[in-house]
């Protein structure tokens, strides 16, 4: 569904991405795992269209670059930190991103309550709290039930109860066949949500493994264990 | 007897799916969203009220002074009221132009906006669309005020010549607009881009004026040439054009004007629409090559 082939992205002389190739399949959740700086948000950026890069991304065979328009209808993105216009009404901006999106919706609570921010809709966004506001951004990247959702360390800014439950809530969507290509510092959410881990150091990958067989013991380090049997090194 | 499989075409599903919103729903949609922004925002109200307020002093004091009778005195209110344009039009259409996307990339809503199936130039010209209808709304309210009240009063007002000034103070708008908004897209910063649109203002207003006496003192500058230098500022041409819809004649603007007069004659109006236009179309032009380029983080 996602394929990286060989990109590279520099900003001015620091090179943020260095000849990454990464496929994702059709349904497979894909977690991002690496220390700040370790490129995730460029990587992700990049499949988005938002950065110049060398190389190639495709989502469902189209070229993010030629048919950027297309590929981001494809995918429901969910940033690191939210931008919204804090002066709108929630509903309101549910409307204003179904227009851009294209999306046909009839009912914005019903779109609320997916996220479980159903009798939020009169909030002007200011009013949200970080966690309520992650919501909305989850109900805006699901408008028009897009097979792709991207998410930027969307639970960084959660307490622990509203991580729970955001990670429960993605857990489902995962479950209903979407593919999902995100990016965490919490092993227990890439363990619970990834099929497949990938870790990635200074604009590299230098490993992948099965999300089951995550080795917890690499968090300090922010790389994986060169001893552990289920890396395999990426070209 | 066997029934076949429904065959489902993997490739026209994703056609179908990612069939994005057309150019013309995105334009519209950010232009709505801009100028609903603009018109509930402080801004909107303060200059829609100062407008409204500095041209019926204006209005006032010209009427005043001529007796308050008579189409001379609509002339004289109508050259106050130009003045008062030349001044405010500018500083609301560049302050609102510079504000257009640094302010968004400074709160991080750009890359988030960009992550949408819109393409950057759609967003660009819905911005500045949705801008340019509140300055718009603000010029016609302040005009269409002052010539209201004007007219409520008993003092001379003609129609045909606040429309022509409100037309052409749309043309200003539109002109300073794609200014301000090629400002707001090379600026790192909302700051800096408000600081550069106030500098702009300050060389376009007052620096080219003294700017082109003093040149004309220092380098005795020829008429040719002096023209040519007026004619490129915008606001000269605004101020030319309208001078010359009041009076049909410009040698209130002296040699400059009556040179003008004589070597264009009634080509003028298109050389002066297409100037604006120029100013419009070119800014306009260059910051969405710009901004098709540049980062949005």
């Amino acid at each position: 569904m996602i394929r990286v082939a060989d990109v590279s992205m520099r900003f001015g002389r620091a090179r943020a991405l260095d000849g990454v190739s990464l496929e994702v399949a059709r349904g497979e959740a894909v977690a991002l795992w690496g220390a700040n700086g370790a490129g995730k948000t460029t990587l992700i950026r990049c499949v988005l269209g938002l950065l110049r890069y060398t190389g190639c991304v495709e989502v469902a065979g189209l070229d993010a670059r030629a048919h950027g328009k297309r590929v981001r209808k494809l995918i429901g993105y969910v940033p690191q930190e939210i931008g919204f216009f804090d002066d709108m009404r929630v509903g309101e901006s549910i409307r204003f991103f179904a227009r851009l999106k294209a999306a046909p919706f009839d009912d914005v609570e019903r779109e609320l309550d997916r996220v479980g921010l159903a009798g939020h809709g009169r909030k002007r966004v200011r009013e949200l709290s970080g966690g309520m506001k992650q919501r909305l951004a989850l109900a805006v990247a699901l408008l028009g039930d897009p097979p792709v959702l991207v998410l930027d360390e969307v639970t960084a800014s959660l307490d622990a109860l509203g991580r729970d439950g955001f990670v429960h809530l993605l857990e489902r969507l995962s479950g209903e066949g979407r593919t999902m290509l995100f990016s965490s510092h919490r092993v227990d959410e890439v363990t619970t949500l990834a099929h497949r881990v990938v870790t990635m150091d200074l604009g590299k990958i230098i490993g992948m493994c099965a999300g089951s067989e995550f080795d917890p013991s690499t968090r300090r380090a922010g790389r994986p264990s060169p001893a552990s049997p289920a890396m395999e090194h990426s070209r | 007897m066997s029934v076949a499989a429904p065959i489902i075409d993997r490739t026209a599903f994703i056609e179908f799916t990612a069939r994005p919103p057309s150019a013309l729903a995105n334009i519209r949609t950010v232009t709505l969203r801009e100028l609903r922004d603009a018109v509930c925002s402080r801004w909107f109200a303060l200059y829609t009220l100062a407008f409204l307020g500095l041209g019926l002093a204006v209005s006032s004091v010209s009427a005043a002074a001529a007796g308050g009778v008579g189409l001379a005195g609509f002339g004289r209110t109508t050259a106050g009221l130009l003045n008062l344009v030349l001044l405010i039009v500018p500083l609301i259409a560049l302050g609102a132009g510079a504000g257009a996307v640094a302010s968004d990339r400074e709160r991080g809503m750009l890359p988030y906006l960009l992550s949408q199936p819109i393409a950057r130039w759609e967003l660009l010209l819905g911005k500045y669309l949705g801008l340019l209808f509140a300055i718009v709304a603000c010029v016609l309210l302040g005009l269409g005020g002052c010539a209201g009240i004007l007219a409520w009063r008993g003092e001379a007002t003609s129609p045909s010549g606040i429309v022509g000034l409100a037309l052409l103070s749309v043309a200003l708008a539109a002109s300073m607009l794609s200014v301000g908004v090629l400002i707001s897209v090379f600026a790192r910063r909302a700051s800096v881009a408000v600081g550069s649109s106030i500098f702009a203002w300050l060389v376009l207003v007052f620096g080219t004026d003294l700017g082109l006496m003093a040149g004309t003192i220092a380098f005795k500058l020829r008429i040719e040439t002096l023209l040519l230098l007026a004619i490129a500022n915008p606001l000269q041409v605004f101020k030319m054009w309208s001078l010359s819809t009041i009076d049909a004649s410009l040698d209130v603007l002296g040699p400059v004007g009556l040179y003008a007069q004589d070597t264009i004659g009634d080509r003028l109006p298109w050389l002066f629409g297409a100037i604006l236009l120029a100013w419009v179309v070119v800014p306009l032009a260059i910051a969405m090559i710009g901004f098709s380029r540049r980062s949005p983080v």
